[in-house]
C-alpha cells in the first residue's frame, strides 16, 4: 500500500520524479523551474500533482509524491513524519523567507497612514464593511489550508472586525484585484513573497510583536503577529536515499524571493503557462541553476 | 453530479393525475395537521421550559471530535502495516492503479490518430454518421486545445471508474431486481448515496487510500454506481409478465429465464443506467482532482489556482465535449434505433481502417497530438472575462452593477432567511420539517426528514447547517423563478427550445470550478457568488423538466380548454400547470439536490458554513471537522429530498 506512484508515471519507460504542487503561485514557480531542469538537463520525466499542504505531507510520507518544494511550517506533521516515523526528511531551504501578515492597499495607507497600526484599526472598521461582514469591518482571509490565527487575533485584540473566509486563494486574489480596480479600502490576510504585490501594492499592518512565548499559547489565546519562516523543502526518505541525481539536484535547488517572484509574476500576471515562464527564466539565469546540478 | 435528469424518465403525469385530484378533498391534509398540532401542543411546552434557546441545546449533542481524531490517528499509524490495509485496501488500490495504467498505455499506443479513428468508428456503429462526425470533431478539439494527454488520462480513469461502477451497480441491481427483500433494504441506501454531495466523502476516502488515482476512482464509484443499480433493478422488475410466463412455460430454469428473457427485456434500462453512470462519473472528474486525480480535472484545478479562467476553460471544454458525446452515443445505443447484429463486414472494414490509421501515425512518429496543431484560447477568454467583469461589476446605469446586486441579495434575501432560521427555535424547525414532509409524502418520509434534521443537531453543527440551509433555500428560489419562466417559454416555442438545448448541455456539464472565478469577479467573495454558481448549475435540470412536463400535458385537455375560449394565460394557469404538477415537483426536487451540491463547493468562494468546513477538513486533514460537516450535508440533503419529493407510496396512501 505504501509504495505506489501515479498510474500515468513512467509511461515512456523514463526515470520519473513526482512533485507536489501547492496552490499558490510561488510553489508553482519552484516546481516549474525544477521540472524543466530535471527534464532537460537530467533526462527525467516529471509528474506533478496538485494537493493541499497537509494531504501533501501524507502523500510524501507514503511515497506517492517524492518532494514538497515549499513548506510554510507544519510542526505537527513534522513531528509525526520526520521525527516519529522517519518517512520524510528535510531537504534544505528554498532560499525564500516567508511572512504572513495583515495588509491594506497602499492607496489607502497613503491617505490614512495611521491605519498601519492595529490599535487604530477599529477607527476604520466602518470603511472596511461589506455585505458579508455583518456590520463590522471585513478582514478577508484566504484558503482553508493556510496557517491562520485571525479569528483569535480579532477576539483577543478586541477588534470590531469579522473574519470572512474566501475559501480559496484564487477567490481571495480575485476579490483583492476587484477592490484595487475600484480603489476601495480593504484589509486582508496575505503573505510575502507574493507576486500580487507587484500588481496591487500593499502595506503591512503592525500587529503586536511575535514572540515564541506567545506562539506557544493555545490557538484561541494567540494575540501576536505571525512568525517569519524560512521556507523549507521536504523529501520522501526513500527518494532521498535512492533518488540519484534528481534527489541531489532538488536538495541543491535554492533561490531568492526576487528570482521566484519573477517566475510567479509571469505565470500569474502575464498568464504564461508555468512551463513557458520557467523556460524564460531558465534561459536568462543559466549561472544560477547550473550551480544546482549535481557534480560529476 | 449533474445529468441525473437529462435523460431519466419523467414521472408519468397521467397516472399521478388522479391521486392529485383526490387530494383536493383536503381531509388527509387536515388530519395530518391536526395530529402534528397535537404533538406540538404536548411537546413544545416541555421542550421550551428545558431548552428555550433558538439553536440546538448543547446537552443534546454528542461530541465526536475526539473519537474521530483517534480514528484518523489510528489509520495514519496503521496504514503501512495493518493487514486490513496490506491485504484489503492495498489490493484494491493496486488493482485500480494497474487497470488505469493499462487503459492509459493502450490509448497512448493507439496514438491520437488511432484513438480518434476508433472512437469515431464506435460512434458510427452505435449511433450513426452524425454522431460519428461529432465525435471526430470533439476529439480534434481536445487536441487543438492542447489537452490531448490530460484528456487521455481522464479517459483512462473514467473507463476504469465506469467499469467498476457498472459492475457494482449491476450486481446490486440484479440482487434488488430478483429479491423483494434486497430491494427494500437497498432502496434507502441508494437514496442516500444519490443525495450525498460528492465533496462530503472525499475526506474519508483520502484518509484510507491517500491522495491519488485510487481514491479518485473509488470516490467516483460511490457516486456513479447508484443510477446503474436503480435502473437495473427497475428494468428487471418491469419485465413484461406475459413474456416471462411464456418463457417459464417452456421449462426454462431461473438462470435461463434471467439470461434469455429478463436481461434482454431490460436492455433499455440497462443502457440508460450506463448512460447515467457515465455522466455522473464525468462530473466527478474535476472534484476528484482535489484529491490528486490527474488529467483534465487537475488542469482545471491548477488553472483555478493561478486565477486563469481561460486556461480553466480550455481544460473544461474537453470534459464538456466528452460528456455530450458519451451522453448522445450511449443514449442512441439505448434507444435501439440502430439495431445491432447487422452484417459484420462494415465493422471489420472499419476496424482494419482504424488499425491502418494507428500504424500510419506510429510510423510517422506522431503518437501524441502534434504540438504545432494547437490554438490558444486562454488569452482571448481572459480578455473577454476581464471586459465583462470590468463593465458589469459596478456603475451600470439604472440597474446597478453585479456587485450591487450581490450586496442586495446578501442583505435583503440571504441575511433575513438566515437570521429567521437561526432565530426560529430548533423544535419549531423540526416541526416545520415534519409538517412539510408529511403533507407532501408519507409519515415515513416525515420521520426520515425529522430524524435527519435532529441528527444535525446531535452532531453539534446546527448553526452552520442553518446557514447552509438559508443559502440553499435562497438559491433554489432564484433557480425556480428563472427555471420555470424559461421552461414555460421553451414549452411554447420549439425554436427557443432547440436553441436552448446546447446551452443547457454546456451549463450542465461544464465543471463548476471553471466558473467559480468569474462569479467571484462579478459578485465578490461571499455567499452571493456561491448562490450564483449554484443557480447556473441547477437551472438546466429545472428548465428541462419543466419544459418536458408542460409539453406532455394531454392535448385533449388543452383542446377542450381552448374550445371553452380560455386565453393562453388561462390555459397555462388553469390547465397546463396543474396537470404538470408532478413534473414541476420533480423539478423542485432536482433543483434542491443540485443546488445543495454546489452550495457546498461555494465554500471555495466564501460561502462559509458547512461547505467551508468540508474544504477545511480536506485541506487540514481534519477528519472531525470535515466528517461532521459532511454528515450534516448528507442529512440536509435527505431532509430536503423528503420534503420536496412526493413518493409513490404517498400518492397511494392519499388516493
Amino acid at each position: 500500500m505504501t509504495q505506489q506512484a501515479s498510474p500515468y508515471a513512467n509511461a515512456a519507460g523514463a526515470k520519473t520524479v513526482t512533485l507536489s504542487v501547492q496552490s499558490w503561485v510561488g510553489a508553482q514557480a519552484d516546481v516549474a523551474v525544477a521540472k524543466l531542469i530535471l527534464e532537460r538537463e537530467l533526462g527525467y520525466r516529471v509528474d506533478t500533482v496538485q494537493v493541499d499542504e497537509v494531504p501533501a505531507w501524507d502523500a510524501l510520507s507514503q511515497g506517492r509524491v517524492d518532494m514538497i518544494m515549499e513548506d510554510w511550517g507544519h510542526p505537527e506533521q513534522e513531528a509525526r513524519y520526520v521525527k516519529d516515523k522517519k518517512t520524510i526528511v528535510p531537504a534544505g531551504e528554498v532560499g525564500v523567507i516567508g511572512h504572513i501578515g495583515w495588509f491594506v492597499p497602499k492607496y489607502f495607507a497613503d491617505k490614512h497612514p495611521d491605519v498601519t497600526d492595529w490599535r487604530n484599526l477599529n477607527k476604520y472598521a466602518d470603511q472596511f464593511k461589506t455585505p458579508e461582514s455583518g456590520g463590522k469591518g471585513q478582514l478577508l482571509d484566504g484558503s482553508p489550508s493556510y496557517v491562520t490565527n485571525d479569528k483569535a487575533l480579532v477576539d483577543n485584540l478586541k477588534l470590531n472586525y469579522q473574519v470572512v473566509f474566501s475559501g480559496s486563494e484564487a477567490a481571495q486574489i480575485t476579490q483583492i484585484q476587484r477592490f484595487a480596480k475600484e480603489k476601495k479600502p480593504f484589509l486582508t490576510y496575505w503573505y510575502q513573497p507574493q507576486w500580487l504585490f507587484e500588481q496591487v501594492p500593499m502595506v503591512e499592518v503592525k500587529l503586536p510583536a511575535y514572540s515564541e512565548k506567545c506562539a506557544a499559547k493555545a490557538p484561541e489565546d494567540i494575540d501576536c503577529a505571525y512568525p517569519t519562516t524560512p521556507l523549507a523543502k521536504y523529501m520522501n526518505a526513500n527518494f532521498a536515499k535512492k533518488g540519484g541525481k534528481a534527489a541531489q539536484f532538488l536538495k541543491n535547488f535554492h533561490w531568492n524571493a526576487e528570482q521566484q517572484n519573477a517566475v510567479s509574476l509571469m505565470i500569474a500576471d502575464q498568464k504564461l503557462s508555468p512551463e513557458a515562464a520557467a523556460e524564460k527564466w531558465v534561459a536568462d539565469n543559466e549561472p544560477v541553476w547550473r550551480a544546482w546540478l549535481p557534480k560529476g | 453530479m449533474s445529468a441525473v435528469t437529462t435523460t431519466s424518465a419523467p414521472p408519468k403525469p397521467r397516472e399521478a393525475q388522479a391521486s392529485w385530484r383526490e387530494r383536493g378533498t383536503r381531509r388527509p391534509t387536515l388530519l395530518k395537521l391536526a395530529a402534528l398540532a397535537l404533538v406540538a401542543a404536548v411537546a413544545i411546552p416541555v421542550l421550551h421550559t428545558r431548552w428555550a434557546s433558538g439553536t440546538w441545546p448543547t446537552p443534546l449533542t454528542v461530541d465526536l471530535t475526539e473519537p474521530l481524531g483517534k480514528v484518523s490517528d489510528w489509520i495514519i499509524d496503521n496504514r503501512d502495516g495493518h493487514p486490513l490495509f496490506l491485504y484489503f485496501f492495498g489490493h484494491i488500490s493496486n488493482a485500480v492503479v494497474l487497470s488505469v495504467r493499462a487503459v492509459y498505455l493502450v490509448l497512448l499506443a493507439l496514438g491520437w490518430a488511432g484513438t480518434t479513428a476508433l472512437a469515431t468508428l464506435i460512434a458510427w456503429r452505435t449511433a450513426g454518421p452524425k454522431l460519428a462526425a461529432g465525435t471526430l470533431a470533439s476529439l480534434a478539439t481536445c487536441g487543438l486545445l492542447g489537452m490531448w494527454v490530460p484528456t487521455m488520462q481522464t479517459l483512462a480513469l473514467m473507463a476504469v471508474a465506469v467499469a467498476a461502477s457498472v459492475a457494482l451497480g449491476a450486481f446490486l441491481g440484479l440482487a434488488a431486481g430478483l429479491s423483494d427483500r434486497t430491494f427494500r433494504i437497498l432502496r434507502p441506501v441508494l437514496d442516500t448515496m444519490q443525495v450525498l454531495p460528492a465533496f462530503a466523502y472525499l475526506l474519508p476516502v483520502v484518509l484510507i487510500f491517500g491522495i491519488g488515482v485510487p481514491a479518485a476512482v473509488l470516490a467516483t464509484v460511490v457516486y456513479a454506481a447508484p443510477p446503474m443499480a436503480r435502473l437495473t433493478a427497475l428494468g428487471l422488475r418491469g419485465a413484461d409478465k406475459g413474456v416471462l410466463e411464456a418463457v417459464e412455460s417452456l421449462g426454462a430454469t431461473a438462470t435461463q429465464r434471467l439470461l434469455t428473457a429478463r436481461l434482454p427485456l431490460a436492455r433499455k434500462q440497462l443502457l440508460l443506467g450506463l448512460n447515467q453512470t457515465i455522466m455522473m462519473a464525468l462530473s466527478m472528474a474535476v472534484i476528484a482532482s482535489v484529491i490528486g486525480a490527474a488529467g483534465l480535472g487537475d488542469r482545471v484545478y491548477q488553472a483555478l489556482a493561478s486565477v486563469d479562467v481561460g486556461q480553466a476553460l480550455a481544460a473544461g471544454l474537453p470534459i464538456v465535449l466528452m460528456a455530450i458525446v458519451l451522453d448522445r452515443v450511449t443514449a442512441a445505443a439505448g434507444s435501439g434505433d440502430r439495431e445491432q447484429g447487422r452484417s459484420w463486414l462494415p465493422a471489420a472494414i472499419g476496424l482494419a481502417a482504424v488499425a491502418a490509421v494507428a500504424v500510419a501515425a506510429r510510423l510517422a512518429d506522431s503518437l501524441l497530438w502534434p504540438a504545432s496543431w494547437s490554438i490558444e484560447i486562454a488569452p482571448t477568454v481572459n480578455k473577454a472575462v476581464g471586459w465583462m467583469t470590468d463593465h458589469l461589476y459596478s456603475g451600470v446605469p439604472v440597474i446597478g452593477g453585479t456587485a450591487d446586486w450581490a450586496g442586495h441579495f446578501t442583505s435583503y434575501v440571504l441575511d433575513p432567511v438566515r437570521s429567521g432560521l437561526t432565530a426560529l427555535p430548533w423544535y419549531a424547525v423540526l416541526l416545520l420539517v415534519a409538517a412539510l414532509a408529511w403533507l407532501i409524502g408519507t409519515w415515513k418520509s416525515a420521520l426520515t426528514a425529522t430524524l435527519a434534521m435532529a441528527a444535525i443537531g446531535v452532531l453539534g453543527v446546527w448553526k452552520p447547517s442553518m446557514d447552509t440551509l438559508s443559502q440553499v433555500l435562497a438559491a433554489v428560489a432564484v433557480t425556480l423563478l428563472i427555471g420555470f419562466a424559461i421552461g414555460i417559454a421553451a414549452s411554447r416555442n420549439s425554436r427557443l427550445e432547440r436553441v436552448l438545448r446546447p446551452v443547457l448541455d454546456v451549463m450542465q456539464t461544464m465543471p463548476q470550478f471553471v466558473y467559480l472565478i468569474p462569479v467571484v469577479a462579478l459578485f465578490g467573495v461571499g455567499r452571493a457568488p456561491a448562490a450564483a454558481a449554484a443557480v447556473v448549475y441547477a437551472l438546466p435540470a429545472v428548465v428541462r423538466i419543466t419544459t418536458q412536463g408542460l409539453q406532455q400535458v394531454s392535448p385533449a385537455a388543452m383542446e377542450s380548454a381552448r374550445s371553452l375560449g380560455a386565453t393562453r394565460g388561462q390555459q397555462l394557469r388553469q390547465v397546463q400547470l396543474p396537470l404538470a404538477r408532478p413534473s414541476l415537483l420533480l423539478a423542485v426536487n432536482q433543483g434542491v439536490v443540485l443546488v445543495l451540491a454546489v452550495v457546498i463547493i461555494g465554500g471555495l468562494v466564501g460561502g462559509g458554513a458547512l461547505g467551508y468546513d468540508v474544504v477545511f477538513g480536506l485541506a487540514q486533514g481534519d477528519l472531525a471537522t470535515g466528517l461532521k460537516a459532511g454528515a450534516a450535508i448528507v442529512c440536509l440533503g435527505l431532509m430536503l429530498d423528503r420534503v420536496t419529493q412526493p413518493s409513490r407510496a404517498a400518492r397511494k396512501e392519499d388516493a
